[in-house]
């Protein structure tokens, strides 16, 4: 079976992926964080490396995961997102973690 | 009648600087990547339209950037910098000993022998070579692998490979310098190494002979000359005629040896420009002047370049990529500094002029004569 994921990126990765707006990917299988970002790369592989390492697979430091008004970014990568997601009623979302002063 | 274009990485964005010949009249395109920090960028010394971007950012990774059309519109390429091997561990500030972990790609060298190849220097220290256009990388890693390896520790700027030196002839000679671990040569395309610092001397750490540990800011060399090496160190200006195997100070009459940048002429390879910088604790240049120095005698005799640059209340810095010089018969030397500025003279240094002055901070310079 294969849902259809909503997944908004933020603006630089929407530039390098030459994308606007936000996306959707059909995941096979549970869908899990893991499978929606692989998802995402193999329709952009230009992605690659940008939200997760390379080398580890884990996700970048100044990322942050969020869904359903829900920080998700230290869950595991195969634990299930929520069903709202699973059912493309709400974005995952992939944000660039503050920073500023 | 044949052009130029500078290339220019920045805090946030590539910069293309186009002009004809003359270098009077620039045509300025830009940001490519906006927001990103761009380490660098140079073109292909075999195929002027090839040109590479390191693209870089603390929230999103490492992205590698190919133009074929002069950095008019790029498309992504390799981005997989993974260390070879058993990844090992080096020196961290405290002392301690920390793996090797990539975090970006300070420098490209395109090859001088073969457009396809190309070569990345990165943080945490390690030599990348493609031999397919940036799409695939694989790690030389006999250099981090050196049994020096485990002393080498990073400068407060991180712990880079930022210098990649092609000998003109021999493809399988290579003369690569990181901060702070030293300058190192290969003679077999990468397959072993040999530190190349007798003779630098070194304040900031207890064995100022030491093998390794030496804080070499940038390297360059003149191709119908390549044993003679000239090097920009933390302190101190060198020259090596013998390819690295010993080195001795020119610094000479220099208002301060600080300084990153170091480039030689193109026609006259006894003739270098740096920029002198206070201090390592200052990173401004002395007297608030913004003065290129040369020599026309491989050293040890500086004139101060100084028409057309500020000579009050400038404070500044130039970094070590963003020094660089094209081929025109009429020398021209570039620069660009951390208030934006890039600086061209079109007369081996004589004068100089602004092309553009408000750019974000400036990494990296590179200059591409265009037939």
């Amino acid at each position: 079976m294969s849902n259809s994921v909503r997944v908004i990126l933020p603006a630089h990765l929407r530039a390098l992926a030459r994308i606007q707006g936000e996306i959707c990917v059909d995941v096979d299988g549970e869908v899990t964080q893991r499978a929606v970002l692989d998802a995402v790369e193999v329709k952009f592989p230009m992605l690659l490396g940008t939200i997760r390492d390379r080398a580890t697979a884990r996700r970048r430091a100044f990322v942050r995961f969020y869904a359903c008004e829900t920080d998700l970014s230290h869950e595991e990568p195969d634990a299930p997102l929520p069903e709202r997601v699973v059912q493309g009623e709400e974005p995952f979302m992939v944000v660039g973690a503050m920073a500023g002063g | 009648m044949a052009g130029t274009r500078v290339l220019v990485g920045t805090r946030k964005g590539a910069f293309r600087l186009t002009s004809d010949e003359r270098r009077t009249d620039w045509t300025v395109d830009g940001p490519h990547f906006p927001g990103w920090e761009i380490y660098h960028v140079k073109g292909s010394p075999v195929n002027q339209d090839r040109v590479y971007a390191s693209q870089t950012s603390g929230w999103f990774g490492q992205v590698i950037q190919r133009s074929e059309d002069g950095g008019a519109s790029w498309d992504t390429v390799g981005n997989d910098f993974t260390y070879q091997g058993e990844v090992g561990e080096h020196q961290w500030y405290d002392g301690s000993l920390r793996p090797w972990s990539f975090t970006r790609v300070w420098h490209l060298e395109p090859s001088l022998h073969d457009a396809e190849t190309v070569y990345a220097g990165a943080e945490d220290a390690a030599l990348f070579k493609s031999i397919d256009g940036g799409r695939e990388w694989t790690e030389l890693s006999a250099l981090r692998q050196h049994d020096t390896g485990p002393q080498w520790q990073p400068g407060a700027g991180g712990m880079c490979l930022h210098t990649i030196l092609e000998h003109p002839i021999d493809a399988d000679r290579l003369t690569v310098a990181i901060s702070a671990a030293g300058a190192f040569r290969t003679s077999d395309g990468g397959r072993s190494w040999q530190p190349i610092n007798k003779g630098l001397r070194s304040g900031e750490i207890p064995d100022q002979d030491s093998e390794v540990g030496h804080c070499v800011h940038r390297i360059d060399m003149h191709p119908a000359h390549p044993d003679v090496l000239y090097m920009q160190k933390h302190w101190d200006v060198m020259r090596s005629k013998d390819a690295g195997d010993t080195w001795h100070e020119v610094s000479g009459n220099l208002p301060s040896d600080f300084g990153f940048p170091i480039a030689v002429h193109a026609h006259e390879p006894e003739t270098v420009y740096v920029v002198p910088i206070s201090s390592d604790s200052h990173h401004f240049p002395p007297d608030g002047k913004l003065r290129v120095y040369r020599s026309r005698t491989g050293g040890e005799e500086w004139e101060a370049l100084t028409t057309g640059l500020p000579q009050h209340h400038c404070y500044l810095n130039v970094l070590r990529d963003a020094m660089a010089v094209d081929q025109h018969e009429s020398c021209g030397v570039y620069f660009g500094t951390t208030g934006g500025q890039v600086y061209a003279s079109n007369d081996s240094g004589d004068t100089w002029a602004p092309i553009v002055r408000d750019l974000p901070a400036v990494l990296s310079v590179e200059v591409q004569t265009l037939l």
